[in-house]
């Protein structure tokens, strides 16, 4: 969860308010690195830190991404700023993998560098594939079966990779958000319905949540920004 | 600083509001770290029903100026789990003195070092008078609960008994469950309702030992164009409660006319972010306070308002705790999003 330390309020609305959840994009060292983006006031005010401005943070918070089976191939799914957490999941992963990013345009897709070797879509096919990043998934699951999904970024993209996985029992892994006030389990405000009743926690049981455990992702879900 | 409350010690006098801080799932999150440094002085449990209920569906948050509003719909495990499961997790919570005295109240103080039970309050709503007996009778037999505390006002709930917004209904309800423990029983009030000085007077007719306010103001957020239809409600639950600074002096004005109605001690609540805004409710007449949502904002923030409260007679008037967020731990490196352009 990060805050900006000063000046934390009194913007759109006399908001924000809440602390905002991000996932670590990176770590180097004691630095941890967040990608932004200016979707409200709290991401605005984020985005509008000066160097040396004090940021409150509290974390690492909530369940991550499971590295996959021995010998099976990983395929990183990513949309627009949820790109960050598949970044340190790189990182950390050995073994094959393929990334697909998908974004808007050609200028958001600049963001694609932060991950080695990733194959771009773009809605209007300014850059790399014209068309949804679950284009490129649905050519990579014919061409194995076998691989594990991990995806993050917009609820209807996930959404689609659910669905698609589902279809075909491919095991994924999806980076959920949700309109979150303490991101430590305290406020049961983050939860999104589970398969076959009740309800998970984003914060604690999630943020990462096996798509068999979903009925779908709603398209509506979403922090407030 | 140390604190009777309903025959209860207290290391100080800051608790958390109900549903507003689960020790089980913080623990998860802060280890150790949670037990040593706990932030409250009694622990409110969250409402705990005789069936289970899986809360409302979502969205269940919208942040609003300076607050929030929840649709939560009291998700628990129920009573029989409650008792089976939490309450063994529940019990033995321990906290330092919040030190009084000392330039800076930090470690030399006296009391710091010391550690006080904290005591468990059980926190639960029944949907008539019945089950509000059963679920108190449960809670009389278990020496873990020190004090119980009755949701009369949970507005996010459609149980059709909105019994703490009726005076004759509520001290009714009371003094039916007032023979059934010996147990100290705490009423929330809810702030929603014509007159919450009647209705305290009324719980404490019925046998009540204290009463606790505010519970979140019911209100309303739209849904936005973009997001659903247009004027229907956002939260999945229809209307939620709002909670944060937004009413803060709503709940100083609450617990002023209470406290001066009633004889038993006040628990006072709402928006309190800092020790001033705790001492504000003090001095209306509250005898404890509880943070709820600030805790959601940092889980530090009781253990930072209950050391500023120590630090009261110490500090000059504009000095301590002067509500920036104290806990910045990190620095901003490059300026931020640059990576997304």
């Amino acid at each position: 969860m990060l805050a900006a330390a000063e000046r934390w309020g009194g913007g759109e609305d006399e908001r924000p308010y809440l602390p905002r959840a991000f996932s670590i994009a990176r770590r180097a060292g004691a630095e941890s690195h967040f990608l932004l983006e200016d979707v409200g006031p709290g991401s605005r005010r984020l985005c509008e830190l000066q160097a040396g401005e004090l940021v409150w943070a509290l974390g690492p918070l909530g369940r991550g991404f499971r590295p996959p089976s021995p010998r099976r191939r990983a395929l990183l799914v990513g949309g627009g700023a949820g790109i960050a957490p598949l970044a340190i999941l790189q990182d950390e992963l050995a073994g094959e993998i393929t990334v697909m990013l998908g974004f808007r345009d050609a200028s958001r897709a600049e963001g694609a560098a932060l991950l080695d070797g990733a194959m771009v879509a773009t809605d209007d096919g300014s850059a790399g594939h014209r068309g949804p990043v679950t284009d490129l998934l649905a050519a990579e699951l014919e061409r194995d079966p076998l691989a594990m999904v991990y995806a993050c970024g917009p609820a209807p993209m996930l959404e689609a990779v659910r669905a698609m996985c589902a279809e075909r029992s491919i095991s994924a892994q999806l980076a959920l958000e949700a309109p979150m006030a303490c991101g430590f389990g305290g406020c049961f405000g983050c939860t999104v319905a589970r398969r076959g009743g009740g309800y998970l926690r984003v914060c604690v049981e999630g943020p990462v949540i096996d798509a068999e455990d979903l009925d779908h992702v709603d398209p509506h879900a979403g922090a407030p920004a | 600083m140390s604190v009777t409350f309903c025959g209860l010690g207290l290391a100080h006098r800051v608790i958390n509001g109900s549903g507003t801080f689960d020790v089980i799932a913080a623990r998860t999150a802060f280890g150790r770290a949670l037990d040593d440094e706990f932030p409250f002085a009694a622990y409110v449990s969250k409402t705990i029903t005789l069936e289970p209920r899986p809360g409302n569906p979502p969205p269940r948050l919208w942040e609003t100026p300076a607050g929030l509003i929840n649709s939560i719909g009291l998700p628990n495990h129920g009573l029989e789990a409650y008792m089976r499961s939490d309450l063994p997790q529940l019990a033995g919570l321990t906290t330092r003195g919040s030190g009084a005295g000392g330039d800076d109240g930090r470690a030399q103080a006296p009391g710091r070092s010391e550690r006080w039970p904290v005591p468990l309050i059980t926190n639960v709503m029944g949907s008539t008078a019945e089950e509000f007996a059963r679920l108190v009778e449960a809670c009389q037999t278990r020496d873990e609960i020190a004090a119980i505390e009755l949701n009369v006002s949970c507005p996010n709930v459609r149980t059709g008994l909105d019994i703490g917004a009726d005076p004759g209904q509520l001290e009714q309800v009371v003094a039916q469950l007032r023979p059934r423990t010996r147990k100290p029983l705490i009423v929330k009030l809810t702030p929603n309702t014509a007159d919450v000085a009647s209705c305290a007077e009324a719980a404490q007719a019925g046998g009540a030992d204290a009463v606790s306010l505010i519970n979140t103001l019911r209100a309303l957020a739209l849904a936005r164009s973009a997001a659903g239809t247009p004027g229907a409600a956002w939260l999945g639950g229809g209307t939620g409660g709002l909670s944060g600074p937004a009413v803060r002096a709503v709940a100083l004005a609450q617990v002023a006319a209470v406290a001066a109605r009633v004889n038993v001690p006040v628990i006072g609540m709402g928006g309190i972010e800092t020790a001033a805004h705790a001492r504000d409710l003090i001095d209306a007449g509250a005898t404890l306070v509880a943070v709820g949502t600030a805790s959601f904002r940092d889980p530090a923030a009781a253990a930072r308002i209950a050391d500023g409260l120590g630090e009261r007679h110490s500090r000059s008037a504009t000095g301590g705790d002067r509500g920036q967020r104290p806990r910045a731990i990190g620095v901003a490196g490059e300026r931020a999003g640059e990576h997304e352009k």
